[in-house]
């Protein structure tokens, strides 16, 4: 009888007097920046809803840029407030961090999102049909591509304005993603921002086949990972009977001390670490890109629309890093010696990866994701130094690396022909003589990428092989110069075929993009030459950011 | 009876999913797998809530079925898309992309 009443008494109460369950205490201004975007995202769903179909367009975006400038000027205010450094802390009971690195990223993300709203939101690149602008969006995505019901959907003039809201979605729990503090949130944010990137990918107006295929290997792939990653959480919370960072953290730092000797199997328990960090580890990587969880990339960046691609690239990397520097950081400083190994050979393999793997490719989409794994193991170099120039360097190179990006993908919409966008590279020939401006900017972007100096790529590439020589790295640093040099290769390649070959007689045209495209490109310029002639401003911002609250 | 068998039940649920992720074609099949491979996960969070005493896994198990359903909803209407334009749900015939 006593016994069952042991066992029982953890989730019954005797009748009687209920347990008072205290309030949590949450403070919204310091989740402002999140709760912005949300709300935004639910607005813009009633604006669907109930705006008729003309107006939709304006206001979703009105609202879009409104609620990102809205929450970027929050972020500015924390910042400002002193949340980033001396009043760092805990908010929402533990469950989300407001420090520096997390409002770093957070007002990168919203910067990015902002430049992304205007790739999305550009209607003067697809030739009009039926006197009306369309945007790379098909106008309604439930229709099977050519059919009927389709042509009768373009005629009537419909749009999937539906993709602000749901871009405001995924960027809510990006805010959320690197600043989480426990291991549900943390899940709960991977979630959020992944399920409305699976849809975004299948919306493409043309080559429609080919959009639906990368969102549907995207989909598959991205929960399978993300069902990893909850085993691993399930595993680290048997281990240490808690999911919150801290609490995971001094189980792991006193890892001999046992609360109760009949939790000896579980509490303290070092397979249940090993496998469950590793395990979260991997959904991580995944996000990045990392080689051996790298296969989506290609094709998921080559098959969707490319604003949405252009997005996915620079964003969900700067939120996806930002929680592997969370969790190796703040969760597992304790293991180094355990993660730093492995971590090692998976930097190397990603640089090496993507560098020799992008030689291979002849689209151009694919091209720019094979790089942006390249540039996930030059990030990881920088993340695993486990120094506070680590951290700061991998902010700055998140920053840095993410305009490029955004502005680069920009500039592929804008290469058109028949069929939509031209994206193999024997159709770029000769582009720098049809169209001088627009090759002298990507080859700005190329040449970032490739880590000339005078361009943000060469300071970020300077910082994170700095950090991680400086902790003892050496080797991890001659592979990534290798790599570089490799990368280099096919970045110069794109530039010379641009440059110097002869154009074809029937190669795409340069369409004239509206203010938006135009602005998202020279913002990317801008910042591309900023922070490559005159980093140590942004230097000193991430420097002053690099600390992470426990 | 001890609580560490409900965790090897666990890791072999997830397993079979995620083995069934690998090997299975149509996606639907695949996508049941990984649900598979979520009640796994919930088996593991409850039956550690149990050993340890206290209900965070409890919690975090209500968090995971929603999340799931979540993922049902757009997995679902991703792969009805793609069933409408090939009349096919295998992934084997989604390789226009190629290296």
């Amino acid at each position: 009888m006593s016994a069952v009443a042991s066992v029982h008494s953890l989730w019954t109460v005797a009748a009687g007097v209920p347990g008072r369950i205290p309030a949590p205490k949450i403070e919204y201004a310091q989740l402002a920046p999140t709760l912005i975007v949300l709300g935004a995202a639910v607005v813009g769903i009633l604006i669907e809803a109930f705006l008729p179909r003309r107006s939709r367009y304006y206001s979703q975006l009105l609202l879009s840029v409104v609620a990102l400038a809205a929450a970027f000027a929050a972020v500015i205010g924390l910042a400002a407030g002193g949340f980033g450094s001396s009043k760092a802390h805990l908010a929402a009971m533990g469950a989300i961090a407001v420090d520096g690195p997390a409002l770093f990223l957070q007002g990168t993300i919203l910067l990015v999102s902002l430049i992304a709203v205007f790739t999305f939101a550009e209607r003067r690149l697809d030739p009009a049909a039926h006197g009306r602008p369309g945007d790379a969006f098909a106008p309604q995505p439930a229709a099977i591509p050519g059919g009927e019901a389709e042509r009768a959907a373009e005629k009537a003039g419909f749009a999937t304005t539906e993709v602000f809201p749901v871009l405001l979605f995924a960027v809510g729990g990006m805010l959320v993603f690197p600043a989480a503090n426990d291991l549900l949130t943390l899940f709960v944010a991977l979630e959020v921002f992944s399920l409305p990137l699976y849809v975004l990918c299948a919306l493409a107006r043309r080559q429609r086949l080919l959009s639906q295929e990368s969102a549907v290997k995207y989909f598959l792939l991205g929960a399978f990972s993300s069902a990893f990653l909850l085993f691993g959480v399930a595993l680290l919370y048997g281990y240490a009977g808690t999911v919150t960072y801290a609490g995971i953290a001094e189980v792991i730092s006193d890892g001999a001390r046992q609360v109760d000797p009949a939790l000896a199997g579980t509490m303290g328990n070092d397979a249940l670490l090993l496998i469950g960090g590793a395990l979260v580890l991997m959904g991580l990587l995944f996000k990045v890109g990392a080689v051996p969880f790298h296969m989506w990339t290609p094709d998921v960046y080559q098959g969707a629309p490319t604003p949405v691609t252009g997005f996915m690239a620079a964003a969900t990397k700067v939120a996806a890093f930002g929680a592997l520097l969370r969790l190796l950081y703040v969760v597992l400083p304790g293991m180094r010696w355990d993660w730093r190994p492995v971590m090692w050979g998976v930097a190397i393999l990603t640089m090496l990866g993507g560098a020799v793997l992008a030689i291979t490719q002849t689209d151009i989409k694919r091209l720019l994701a094979y790089s942006s794994i390249a540039h996930a193991g030059f990030i990881l170099a920088g993340a695993i130094a486990a120094s506070a120039d680590g951290i700061s360097s991998v902010l700055f190179y998140l920053a840095a690396y993410s305009f490029v990006t955004l502005g680069a993908f920009a500039v592929v919409t804008l290469v058109r022909d028949a069929g939509g966008e031209a994206t193999h590279l024997s159709k770029w020939a000769g582009l720098g003589r049809r169209s001088p401006l627009l090759a002298a900017v990507f080859a700005v972007f190329l040449l970032a990428f490739a880590g000339i100096p005078l361009t943000s790529g060469f300071a970020g590439k300077f910082a994170v092989f700095k950090a991680a020589a400086e902790s003892g790295g050496g080797w991890l640093v001659v592979v990534g110069v290798i790599s570089s040099a490799i990368a280099a290769f096919f970045y110069i390649r794109v530039i010379v075929l641009m440059f110097f070959s002869e154009p074809k007689a029937d190669g795409p045209t340069v369409a004239v993009p509206s203010v938006l495209t135009s602005t998202a490109i020279a913002v990317g310029v801008a910042a591309t030459l900023v922070l490559g002639v005159a980093p140590q401003y942004f230097l000193d911002l991430a420097g002053h950011a690099g600390i992470f609250i426990r | 009876m001890n609580p560490v068998y409900y965790l090897y039940l666990a890791a072999l649920l997830f397993t079979i999913g995620a083995a069934g992720v690998l090997i299975r074609r149509n996606a639907i099949v695949v996508f049941m797998c990984i649900e598979l491979m979520l009640n796994a996960c919930n088996l593991a969070f409850v039956t550690f809530s149990r050993m340890h005493g206290n209900l965070d896994g409890q919690i975090i198990a209500f968090f995971t079925m929603v999340v799931a359903a979540a993922e049902v909803v757009v997995g679902l209407a991703i792969i009805v898309s793609i069933f409408r334009t090939r009349h096919s749900a295998s992934v084997d015939d989604a390789s226009l992309m190629k290296l």
